[in-house]
């Protein structure tokens, strides 16, 4: 039965949207997971040598000990807003003959192995290695590890027993707060007293018994709890939203365009991912800081500023703008029998685009402190975004033929990218990175932001011109598109 | 007046759709039957422009439809759930429909007024977005957005698939008086027999893409369509 449910399992992630199909994209994915790997193990094996070094009158293991307890109760939180239990896996199982009790042992202990438990592991066990070849005592480092692994697995097995319950998220959230107050105003020595607990493990290995029975008795809790609601209107019911309704009428000044906006707003709110888009734009507002603020690159290599600079206000139009028009793919076919002058849906995603650039670009304003010449740069940017990006990934989202399933969730959900969205970030970047580069070297600094401006100027003026070849493109391969997003992603 | 002329799809070698002629006068209800893979969402698909037929062209009141765009302004359909916008409620899509088709708030409320009853208390007001509705309610809606601004063509791909007695009588009631002063022609699609027979007068059978039979509806069609349809 396991090697069943194993085999359910392996499909589910091979054929994963996540996964994807193409092999350009497994490559990139495996290369961040390894970047990741190798970033825990660094740290894991690095760890030691670094406290050591940093804090040569201490001993690194009690040092780790003493701040655990705050990496629980952080743990914790952070497992109580991403971690789900993958509940809905068994639905199709629940009619065919399998016991539940094996279904919910089945879900259960596979959560142990999901990702969140997994992660610690990459610093607890290189750490414990090199704790070894130190010489500290094998098995006291061993029960500590052993230790360690149950506690992540209580964390893990405590989170389903709270399920998104928000008392519980109040009480270990105050619980937090108070031991780092009671650190800080030194009323208690929290850190000495939650580093004694761990250090009377690595003492006598023994005590990591508790650990054990705390597990036990957590599992069998979830198993209790869980067993009682495989039923399609308890635990494995699909979450119906309430919907949040808003009229929008103030959108109705904007005339013809007026309906695909409010569409479109409502598209990026109530969609995971797109809502993710717009949160990650304000972020890219804070992009110019890493560049701005290091004195290296300001010597060597100014030209990496065009490209802060264009990240700070173009963060929603690249990010929204590269998968114009397959955001609508999932009812493009309806759009597509409905009368209206394919300008106006265009329109709208320029309008958009335009209206989030000129939003962000006045949030932009406090990079004034870092002098004229970077916020100069950025107005450059923000001109080029609004008159070249926009209408030039509009003109390649013609290309774009990925289904983007909105349903589906939003962080690091590559569906809907392809070759396009590789290619077109050479023009995007490229162009107003040669055009300061050229200028820069042969005329001045001035000369390369007054280019990359012109060229956004351009783009605008040019506008209409440009808009009625971008429609002639799309109404053209309707019939491609219309094919390509019925496709199941 | 929708003309079928010659019209065929290929795909690769398959060819999964040649209708030699097919001419339907307006205000005629059309109704459509065959087995899975017979062609019938491929000939609306093509009627609506959404693929293209490898020969000849669909004519609708005087447009070629996949030479102008014209038709479009008269004629609502509505093939299956991905024409409705899932994260839209209701009231929304049928408003967003309704901005599309010229129709303002107060046309679109008035419009959907009329529409309580097939509602059933189950489409408005329910704070549900489309894609949480069952497939049932999807259905509802997508019919009823079909019908709005005034078409003279309504399309509907299996439209009584998924709904319950009660609605299926409904919409039964609902596309009769559509036709009824001969000015909307009404195409429908369906895998149940009963249901076409008693709403068109005309009934064209597919079968791997070809027009096996054209009847005009009397009381023996029922009885020779399931006797067609039992071998």
């Amino acid at each position: 039965m396991i090697s069943h449910f194993l085999k359910l399992e392996w499909k589910q992630f091979v054929r994963s949207a996540t996964f994807g199909k193409s092999i350009a994209l497994k490559i990139l994915m495996g290369f961040f997971a390894l970047y990741f790997i190798v970033t825990f193990l660094a740290i894991g094996v690095g760890g030691y040598f670094i406290l050591k070094k940093e804090f040569p009158d201490s001993d690194p293991l009690q040092l780790v000990n003493s701040y655990l307890l705050f990496a629980i109760l952080g743990d914790l939180i952070f497992r109580y807003l991403m971690q789900k239990l993958p509940i809905m896996n068994i639905k199709p199982m629940l009619t065919l003959p399998i016991k539940k009790s094996k279904l919910v042992h089945y879900v259960l202990r596979k959560s142990s192995f999901s990702f969140f438990n997994i992660m610690g592991l990459f610093f607890y066990i290189p750490f414990a290695v090199v704790l070894i070849k130190e010489g500290y005592n094998t098995a006291g480092v061993l029960g500590w590890l052993f230790t360690m692994i149950l506690i992540i697995q209580s964390a893990n097995f405590l989170n389903f027993i709270i399920n998104k319950n928000n008392i519980a998220l109040g009480v270990i959230g105050t619980i937090l707060l108070s031991l780092i107050g009671l650190q800080k105003f030194d009323i208690v020595d929290v850190v000495g007293y939650g580093g004694q607990i761990f250090d009377a493990i690595y003492a006598n290995p023994i005590y990591s018994i508790v650990g054990v029975v705390v597990l036990v008795v957590l599992y069998q809790l979830n198993y209790k709890q869980l067993r009682n609601q495989v039923y399609l209107d308890a635990a494995v019911a699909d979450k119906v939203e309430e919907a949040n309704t808003s009229d929008m009428t103030w959108a109705d000044k904007l005339g013809d365009i007026a309906p695909f906006i409010k569409n479109d707003m409502r598209l990026i709110w109530r969609n995971k991912r797109t809502k993710t888009v717009f949160m990650m734009s304000f972020l890219f507002l804070f992009y110019g800081l890493i560049f701005f603020t290091n004195p290296l690159i300001i010597e060597k290599m100014p030209i990496m500023f065009i490209f802060a600079a264009l990240f700070v206000t173009g963060g929603f139009t690249l990010n929204y703008g590269q998968f114009i028009p397959a955001w609508d793919s999932s009812h493009y076919k309806m759009l597509m029998s409905q009368s209206f002058r394919y300008r106006k849906f265009l329109e709208s995603k320029w309008f958009l685009m335009v209206a989030m650039t000129v939003i962000l670009y006045f949030l932009s304003i406090p990079y004034i402190y870092f002098g004229w010449d970077i916020f100069l740069m950025i107005t450059a940017g923000a001109i080029f975004n609004i008159g070249f990006n926009s209408l030039f990934l509009l003109y390649a989202g013609s290309f774009n033929r990925k289904r983007i399933d909105l349903t589906k969730g939003g962080f690091s959900n590559m569906q809907g990218t392809s070759a396009t969205q590789f290619l077109i970030v050479l023009p995007i970047m490229g162009i107003p990175m040669l055009l300061f580069w050229g200028f820069k070297a042969l005329i001045s600094f001035n000369a390369g932001i007054i280019a990359i401006a012109v060229v956004g100027i351009l783009g605008l003026v040019l506008k209409n011109y440009i808009m009625n070849f971008i429609e002639k493109k799309y109404i053209k391969d309707k019939y491609a598109m219309i094919n390509a997003f019925g496709k199941e992603a | 007046m929708i003309t079928i002329d010659t019209i065929s799809k290929k795909y690769g070698k398959a060819e999964v759709l040649n209708v030699d002629s097919i001419k339907i006068p307006t205000g005629q209800s059309f109704g459509l039957v065959g087995n899975n893979g017979a062609g019938k969402t491929t000939l609306f698909n093509i009627l609506l422009d959404l693929i293209r037929p490898t020969t000849g062209a669909i004519t609708n009141n005087n447009i070629v439809v996949n030479q102008s765009e014209a038709w479009k302004n008269f004629t609502g359909s509505f093939i299956d759930e991905s024409f409705l916008i899932g994260y839209l409620t209701p009231e929304e899509y049928f408003d967003f429909i309704g901005d599309l088709r010229g129709m303002n708030k107060a046309d679109v409320t008035s419009f959907l007024s009329q529409f309580n009853e097939f509602f059933n208390d189950e489409i408005i007001g329910k704070k549900k977005y489309l894609r949480d509705l069952s497939k049932g309610n999807q259905k509802k809606a997508g019919i009823v957005a079909a019908l709005m601004g005034n078409p003279q063509v309504v399309v509907l791909d299996e439209p009584f698939a998924n709904l319950d007695p009660t609605t299926q009588i409904r919409l039964k009631a609902i596309i009769k008086k559509l036709t009824e002063n001969r000015e909307i022609t009404v195409l429908v699609s369906s895998h149940d027999l009963t249901h076409v027979t008693e709403v068109c007068e005309r009934i064209v059978v597919l079968d791997k893409g070809n027009v096996v039979k054209d009847i005009e509806t009397s009381t023996e069609t029922l009885q020779e369509l399931e006797s067609y349809f039992s071998v």
